[in-house]
Order: structure tokens, then C-alpha cells, then sequence
């Protein structure tokens, strides 16, 4: 499976096509995107990384930048992997 | 054993059991709930009884689990019978559905079983006197206390809100917009609101959170991310299920049509032989086709967790409460004087349709979010 930035930023990318942005803007801040555009982004990784992802984990924090969403992601996988 | 209690055991699991208990149980019933402004508890049990309160409620705590297409086809049903019914099961699923996504598992085995068999009832809390549209203007606060919260504000146009045993109240924290399940017990007051115009049975009601003290196991779900993820998630699943009732909606003037223009005439002529009635009915049945498509597509994304069922259900709903609109309209038309009188069906549709064109987002917030979007993100849209 391709890189997670690379999948997380063109997803993000294709919503926005007219905005640039690098992995560490913090694009919620920025206010780039809104709740709505939230709830699809967790949708999103929810469907592309076959994870249902933890109430804790949906943490601004966690989704402050494209950077920030990959790490998350990773360890949720290891999470996932380790719990099998 | 009553009639009542015998459909009852067959239970609601899909559009024809639905559309039985509904052509048996809630057309003949529909007209005089209308006029009485209210559907008694003693029938919202008798619905209670066939499962569809817990359609969305996993088998695991007592509810059918039913797909989202199969959902929608349900309350497409139960819209067609009676759309003050089928807001009660709206705003019921509302709750029970964000449960089920966003609960611990203490809240699941608390709150789900009751839902499910509808022990409990739901209402989703969140509309406010200033904040219709602008969600984000609620004023109701939830400040943290000692070992949890105390909730403070009014609701208004809260469905359901008069039977309601658990509230989803929706309130301003320090970091954002939180949602908290709080049980009638905890000391809500509810104050009905009469004399609307449409969905007049929905036993509407204002909501008084009057220093409500409620445990910190309380609140639901992630709280921390967007300022209202929760609340978009849950307003996604009222408009899908609005949406489907619209539909139904639109396939009761459809019927309504077909049986009157059959027998009335007009001198010598069935209105049903007229070229104008059948372009009115000929508009119903795209209406009706088209919608459920778009109603389908957006539960199948749903039960895909494919993202693009947002946007489709904004898409859905904005047709199908226009649809319906537009239907019961040409409905009351097409049945002159009569179809201003409570003797046909079609004056109910007219109102109750509406409605539907004003909440779970009014019709300009549907072409505002759409069009952005489009605008936006030069969107290639789905095949």
C-alpha cells in the first residue's frame, strides 16, 4: 500500500485542489476544513486502513496535520496487528 | 390477543413487512393522530413492539441490525403511512445509531437494549430559539463539576421531546460542542409545543435543562476533534432517514392520485383520462423512482463506510423534501375542494411535506452545502 501522508494528503488534496499545503499544516487551525470535511476524513482512513478507530484516537491532535494522521495510523495498525 | 398484539410478533425487518404493518396499523390511524396532535403511547408500544425501534441497534444488544438500505426502505414506509410516526423512529434512530457508533461499552449496555425494544425512548437535542440553522450557535452550556457535568439551557423543536425517557443534548463546552445522554430522571422538563403545521403528531416540545447534573459516563463520544463531530454524524443519519420518508411521502400522493383520478370526474370524463393529471402523476412516479435511487445509493455508501455518503445523503435529502413538496402540492390540485378537507389524505401530505423542506437542514442550506462543495472541489461525480 502506497505511503498513508501520500494517500491522506491527495484525499485532502482533492477536496482542496485550489490550496497548498505541506504535511505539517495544521489545516483545522489553518481553517481549511470544517466538521463536515472531519467526519469524511475519518471515514476515510476508517475505510482505506481497514481500522475502526478508537473514540480516544479522534483527537484534534491526531489530525492537526497530514503528518500527524500517519503516525496515528501506524500505530493503530500495530495496534491492530497485536491484537490478532 | 388483540390484532395489534398479533402484527406485533411478526416484527418490521424490511420494506414489506413494513409497508403490511403500516397499510394495516398506521394508515387508519394517521389522519386522527394529525388531528389530535399527538400519537399515544399506547400505539408508539404497539410499533415498539415489531423491532423497528431497534433496527439500528446491533443483534448483540437486542436490536435487529438491520443495513442502512434496508433502514431506509423502512422508514420510506413508514413516511408514506404517517410522517409524524416516522419522525419519532428518525429522531429514535438518531440516538440509538450514535450509540452504537460513538458509546463505551457501559453506555452500550445501559442505554442500547432499551432502545431497542423502545422501553426507552430517544429525542435528539439540539435545536435552540437562536440556533436553527446556525448549529453552532447553541447556547446550552455543559460546565464540569466534581465527578461530572451540570447542563444549563432551553431546546426547542425537539421531536419526540414530550415521551422522550433519554435526551441527546447537545452543549457548548470550554473546547467545543459536546453531547451527553442525559435520562428524563436526571430532571428535564418538557413543555409541548401544539398547533404546528405539519408532522402535527410528532409530539414536539420545548426541553429545560435547568442545572441538570449529570455523571462525566455521561458524555458521548470523541469530544475533543472537530467542534461538532459527533453531531454531524448523528444529523447525517436524521437526514437519510428524513430523506426516505420524504420519499414515502411523495409515494402517498402517488397513490392517493391514482385512486381519486380513477373515480372522480369531471362531467363526463375521468380526471384520469385528462393530460394534466397525468403529467402530475407521470412527475410522481419519477419523483418516487428517482429518490429512492438516491436514498439507495446513499445507504449503500453508508454500509460501505465509504465517506461519499455524506455528501450523497445532503444530495438525497435536498430531492426527495422537494420532491415531496412539489407532490403533495400537485396533490391537493389535482383533488380541488377536496383535497383541502380532511376527508383525503393529501391536505396531511401538503403540510407534513413541508416540513420536510425545513429541518434536518432547510432546502437553502442542502443547495449552499452541495454547490460549495462542487465549487469547491470541481467534483467528477460518481457513475
Amino acid at each position: 500500500m502506497p505511503d498513508a501522508r501520500l494517500i491522506i494528503r491527495t484525499f485532502i488534496s482533492d477536496r482542496l485542489p485550489q490550496v497548498e499545503f505541506s504535511d505539517d499544516d495544521e489545516i483545522f487551525e489553518l481553517g481549511l476544513v470544517n466538521s463536515l470535511f472531519a467526519v469524511e476524513l475519518v471515514m476515510f482512513i476508517e475505510r482505506t486502513f481497514d481500522l475502526v478507530l478508537p473514540n480516544e484516537v479522534i483527537t484534534l491532535d491526531n489530525f492537526r496535520n497530514v503528518a500527524a494522521m500517519a503516525e496515528m495510523i501506524e500505530l493503530q495498525q500495530a495496534q491492530a496487528v497485536r491484537s490478532k | 390477543m388483540t390484532a395489534g398484539a398479533v402484527n406485533a410478533q411478526i416484527g418490521v425487518r424490511d420494506r414489506d413487512s413494513a409497508r403490511a404493518f403500516v397499510d394495516e396499523r398506521v394508515i387508519p390511524l394517521a389522519e386522527k393522530f394529525d388531528y389530535d396532535g399527538a400519537i399515544p403511547r399506547t400505539f408508539v408500544a404497539d410499533v415498539a413492539a415489531t423491532g423497528v425501534f431497534g433496527a439500528v441497534v446491533p443483534a448483540a444488544y437486542g436490536g435487529s441490525g438491520l443495513d442502512m438500505v434496508t433502514l431506509g426502505a423502512v422508514h420510506e414506509e413508514f413516511g408514506r403511512g404517517c410522517s409524524s410516526l416516522r419522525s419519532l423512529l428518525t429522531v429514535h434512530t438518531m440516538v440509538a445509531w450514535s450509540i452504537s457508533r460513538w458509546g463505551t461499552e457501559a453506555q452500550r449496555n445501559q442505554w442500547l437494549p432499551r432502545l431497542a425494544t423502545g422501553e426507552a425512548m430517544a429525542s435528539f437535542c439540539l435545536s435552540e430559539v437562536e440556533a436553527g440553522t446556525n448549529t453552532s450557535d447553541i447556547r446550552s452550556s455543559a460546565t464540569r463539576e466534581p465527578g461530572g457535568w451540570v447542563l444549563r439551557g432551553r431546546k426547542k423543536w425537539i421531536t419526540g421531546g414530550q415521551l422522550a425517557d433519554l435526551f441527546l443534548v447537545f452543549a457548548k463546552t470550554e473546547t467545543g460542542i459536546a453531547a451527553f445522554l442525559v435520562p428524563r430522571d436526571a430532571g428535564v422538563q418538557t413543555e409541548p409545543i401544539n398547533d404546528v403545521l405539519g408532522t402535527r403528531a410528532c409530539m414536539l416540545a420545548e426541553v429545560v435543562l435547568d442545572s441538570i447534573h449529570v455523571p462525566a459516563e455521561a458524555e458521548l463520544g470523541p469530544s475533543s476533534f472537530a467542534p461538532a463531530f459527533l453531531l454531524t454524524t448523528g444529523l447525517d443519519i436524521g437526514r437519510y432517514s428524513l430523506a426516505c420518508g420524504s420519499v414515502g411521502i411523495v409515494q402517498a400522493c402517488l397513490d392517493a392520485c391514482v385512486a381519486y383520478a380513477r373515480e372522480r370526474r369531471v362531467g363526463d370524463v375521468l380526471l384520469s383520462e385528462m393530460q394534466l393529471t397525468q403529467a402530475k402523476v407521470a412527475d410522481m412516479v419519477t419523483s418516487v423512482l428517482a429518490g429512492r435511487e438516491l436514498c439507495r445509493r446513499a445507504g449503500r455508501l453508508k454500509d460501505d463506510g465509504d465517506e461519499a455518503t455524506i455528501m450523497a445523503t445532503w444530495v438525497a435529502k435536498y430531492f426527495a423534501s422537494r420532491a415531496a413538496a412539489k407532490a403533495a402540492t400537485d396533490a391537493v390540485q389535482l383533488h380541488g375542494a377536496n383535497g383541502c378537507t380532511r376527508e383525503y389524505p393529501v391536505a396531511r401530505y401538503y403540510r407534513d411535506a413541508k416540513i420536510m423542506e425545513i429541518i434536518e437542514g432547510t432546502s437553502e442550506v442542502q443547495q449552499i452545502t452541495v454547490g460549495r462543495a462542487a465549487l469547491q472541489q470541481g467534483v467528477r461525480l460518481p457513475e
